[in-house]
């Protein structure tokens, strides 16, 4: 591969993946404290308010986050990408300048207020502010998806004289229904984070036996929000995210699945080693005739492979995608099969002394985030190799006038610098979570 | 419709210099002006609640050219590409310098953000200003409508120039000095005794270096690229602008001395946007003007289709009325002089 190509995806892939731990946090927490507001106004109980403002806390500054690693994506379409840019500008312009013009100024402006306004505000306007947050975040949310989903099945559109793409259906681009599965996936995917981490910081506090009303309300929140969202992510939206690949990109179907012989009754793997280049899984365990029921609800019912396709248009990296696909989904299988459990529990009145559950809450909070990059490695491998599906090869696209050389210098200068955020994020959660829900407010701000 | 869209792009553009113009002065003022850990708890409070929102007018004025203008975008973005990496990390050390400075207490390393907070301010007006700088210049635009600009050459302007030259250096300078007083006088107008104080007595001393350069650049311009004053002899009316430009600059020598802050401030957003408007008269309906006349970019060979330009405008309407309440309603929520003590906020 030309290496000013390659180093421009790592460029996009490395910044977009980083970007992404934070509204996927952002996105999920938001709806949470909004439940938070809601209890503690309803039962005008200030333990659920000091709940609500400890989160809030951490919401600002994954904020902060999610901001200054966003601003760069957004220049990067111009700065990497201008050739696509020229191309396709015509049209993803509209949903990412709406994503501006209606999320951010939202989220934003809603958010100093939030965060500094208490005092300020009556309760009623105070929540009204968190539920404005919460809004704009899922707004951002639905543009920037809608925007992914037009690379990923173009609609709407017309070919334009001097080769560019310009839109010729505005409800046809904002109702794509591939947008439509594939936001209702994620953000039930982000929604899990949200409610992983809440109840793991819950548990934390009751295994530590801090801040202990404080740490019941976390876990019992975060544990039923994240039995509900663990549920959504597989039914209906992982299944009809699933059914709007197999039938617009049968062939990122095929190479997720690595399946390199189509044929009827086609088996499910659950563990094994793509070998692309004997076009066979090693070592699989397979469950008989799965796929094709999963795919098109019969036993029997014929699944196209790899053969079917010519190889230029089989996506590059097959065994990164294939094991990309499957720790998606095994994580998400044992997030269900967890979060039941802690709900059963809680139930029961038991959950706040099953020690053993408690600490895997707390262990399982890296997981959600692995698998929210996961299921993004897998969605933007499997659209390879194209960069508009169908329309825009991704090797025609990067900007040609910025050379590798430069491209890898930038590449490393966000690697530092990334790393250096990460780093300051850490040891500001861990502050604030140190410092717990009752630490005053005032001395923090 | 092209010519509203680049209305509407030079017009969000300039909001987004005079909104969040002003935390970037404050920043740079920021060390020399307060001196004691509350003075700067203060004016980081005064800036707190709005400059995160004031930041999203660039990135709403960015997705907005990005739309109607993609083939701008895409050639001013990757051709600028050096400078404009430098300047996302520069918002990202400044966001990081006052977030961080809020929720560590510890001396050692508020000293450290400190700095950070005021470097990346800085820096941040002087790039803003050679990026205005280059554009009125012109860029080395190839036939295919690319370029790429090495971050200086020789600082001569001539047909390989830099992002910086002695030209854009001196705007960056204009930028760095009239942010500063910008900035200055929203610190005197949002607190009050000695910080408010001597946050004035900073925009009463550079008031004459203002002037000065405001006078220089405007005559070093014409001097490089005489064909800014064509759109002026053809419309006079624009001739307007300078007089609001100098108009708006006598207002603050007169206010700034007298206590009357607010008065100052409203005229130093005013000079702002009297400079950028003119600027963006002179230039329309070029909008990255080559070294090459014949390859010059303008607003018709940049612009989306007609049908996204003409659904855009609705939303855009819709969007832009919806902003502008939310941000009226938060400047009001937050009006007033800031103090420390007495709570929340
Ligand atoms: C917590 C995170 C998480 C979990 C547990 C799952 N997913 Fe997922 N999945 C995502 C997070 C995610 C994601 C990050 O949200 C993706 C990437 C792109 C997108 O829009 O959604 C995604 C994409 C994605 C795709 C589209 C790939 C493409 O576009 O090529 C499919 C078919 C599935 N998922 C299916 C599933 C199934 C059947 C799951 C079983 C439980 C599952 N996902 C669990
Ligand atoms: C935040 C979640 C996202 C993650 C983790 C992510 C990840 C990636 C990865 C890993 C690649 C590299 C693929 C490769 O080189 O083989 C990539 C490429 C790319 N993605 Fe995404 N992506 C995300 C969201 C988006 C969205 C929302 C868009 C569109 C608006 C987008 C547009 C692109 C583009 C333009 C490229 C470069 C071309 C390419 O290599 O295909 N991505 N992304
Ligand atoms: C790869 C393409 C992407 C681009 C160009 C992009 C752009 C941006 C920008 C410019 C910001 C800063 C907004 C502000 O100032 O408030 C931002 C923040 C945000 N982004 Fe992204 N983003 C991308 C991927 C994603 C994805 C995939 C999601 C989720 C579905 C997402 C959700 C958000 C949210 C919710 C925020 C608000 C800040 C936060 O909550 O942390 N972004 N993004």
């Amino acid at each position: 591969m030309d290496s000013a190509l390659l180093i421009h995806r790592l460029h996009f892939a490395f910044t977009a993946t980083f970007h992404y731990l934070f509204p996927q946090l952002t996105m999920g927490l938001a709806p949470l404290i909004v439940v938070l507001k809601t209890i503690g106004l309803r039962r005008n109980d200030e333990t659920y308010h000091q709940a609500a403002r400890f989160w809030a806390k951490i919401f600002g500054i994954s904020f902060v986050l999610g901001v200054v690693t966003g601003i760069p994506m957004e220049f990067q379409f111009g700065t990497n990408w201008s050739v696509f840019s020229r191309f396709a500008g015509g049209v993803i312009g509209q949903t990412l300048a709406m994503e501006g013009m209606f999320a951010f100024f939202l989220e934003s402006a809603f958010l100093g207020l939030f965060l500094y306004g208490e005092k300020r505000l009556s309760p009623k306007a105070h929540w009204w502010s968190a539920m404005a947050v919460f809004l704009g975040s899922w707004l951002s949310g639905y543009f920037i998806i809608a925007t992914d989903a037009w690379m990923q099945h173009p609609v709407g559109y017309v070919h334009a004289a001097d080769g560019s793409v310009q839109l010729s259906s505005f409800w046809e681009l904002v109702l794509n229904p591939w947008a439509w599965w594939q936001y209702a996936h994620n953000m039930s995917g982000a929604g899990i984070t949200g409610a992983f981490v809440m109840a793991s910081v819950g548990a934390f506090y009751l295994l530590g036996r801090k801040h202990v009303e404080h740490g019941k309300i976390f876990v019992k929140v975060g544990v039923v929000a994240g039995c509900i969202f663990s549920v959504l992510q597989l039914f209906p939206t992982g299944d009809g995210q699933g059914k709007m690949v197999a039938l617009n990109q049968p062939v990122t179907l095929a190479a997720m699945e690595s399946l390199f012989e189509g044929q009827p009754g086609a088996p499910l793997v659950i563990i094994g080693q793509p070998n692309v280049d004997e076009k066979k899984i090693d070592n699989p365990i397979l469950v008989p005739k799965m796929l094709s029921f999963l795919t098109y609800r019969r036993w029997n019912a014929h699944v196209q492979g790899l053969d079917a396709f010519p190889p230029e248009q089989w996506p590059q990296n097959i065994p990164l995608l294939y094991y990309s696909y499957h720790i998606m989904v095994g994580l998400g299988t044992i997030f269900i099969a967890v979060m039941v459990v802690a709900v059963l529990l809680l139930w029961r009145g038991k959950l706040f002394d099953a020690r053993w559950m408690l600490w895997l809450l707390l262990l399982s909070l890296p997981f959600p985030f692995i698998a929210n990059t996961a299921g993004w490695l897998t969605a933007e491998l499997g659209r390879q190799p194209w960069l508009v599906y169908g329309l825009m090869r991704t090797a025609d696209g990067y900007s040609k006038n910025v050379s590798a050389g430069n491209g890898l210098f930038t590449l490393l200068g966000f690697m530092g610098m990334y790393t250096v955020l990460g780093i300051l994020f850490l040891f500001l959660i861990r502050f604030e979570i140190e410092r717990g829900p009752e630490a005053d407010r005032a001395a923090a701000h | 419709m092209e010519t509203l869209w680049f209305m509407i792009v030079a017009v969000m553009l300039t909001a987004y210099v005079v909104l969040d113009g002003f935390d970037l002065g404050a920043g740079i003022i920021y060390l020399t002006v307060a001196r004691t850990s509350d003075e700067r708890r203060t004016v980081l409070r005064a800036i707190g609640p709005v400059w995160d929102g004031n930041e999203v007018w660039l990135l709403a004025a960015g997705g907005t050219l990005y739309f109607a203008f993609p083939q701008l975008y895409a050639s001013s973005f990757s051709g600028f590409y050096l400078p404009l990496m430098m300047v996302l990390w520069l918002l990202m050390l400044r966001a990081i310098g006052i977030e961080f400075r809020t929720h560590i207490e510890n001396p050692v390393w508020q000293a450290f953000f400190d700095a950070v907070f005021f470097g990346a301010s800085a820096l941040l007006a002087i790039f803003f200003g050679a990026a205005l700088g280059n554009v009125i210049r012109g860029v080395p635009l190839g036939p295919d409508g690319y370029f790429f600009e090495p971050m200086w050459t020789t600082f001569k302007l001539g047909p390989n120039p830099g992002i910086l030259d002695w030209y854009t250096v001196t705007t960056g300078v204009v930028a760095l000095v009239t942010l500063t007083v910008h900035g200055a006088l929203y610190v005197a107008v949002k607190t009050e005794n000695e910080l408010s104080r001597r946050a004035r007595g900073v925009a009463i001393m550079l008031w004459p270096v203002q002037f000065f350069l405001t006078c220089f650049s405007l005559g070093v311009t014409y001097w490089i690229r005489p064909s800014v004053m064509d759109n002026y002899r053809a419309h006079p009316i624009g001739l307007l602008v300078p007089v609001v430009v100098f108009g708006s600059l006598a207002v603050m020598m007169w206010a700034a001395p007298k206590g009357k802050e607010k008065r100052a401030f409203i005229a130093s957003c005013v000079y702002i946007a009297g400079m950028l408007v003119g600027a963006a008269f002179a230039l329309y309906p070029v909008v990255l003007p080559a070294r090459t006349a014949a390859y010059s970019l303008t607003i018709y060979n940049t612009a989306a289709g007609h049908h996204g330009l003409a659904v855009g405008m609705v939303w855009w309407t819709m969007g832009v009325v919806l902003a502008l309440g939310y941000f009226v309603f938060v400047y009001r929520m937050f009006r007033g002089k800031v103090r420390l003590e007495g709570g929340g906020y």
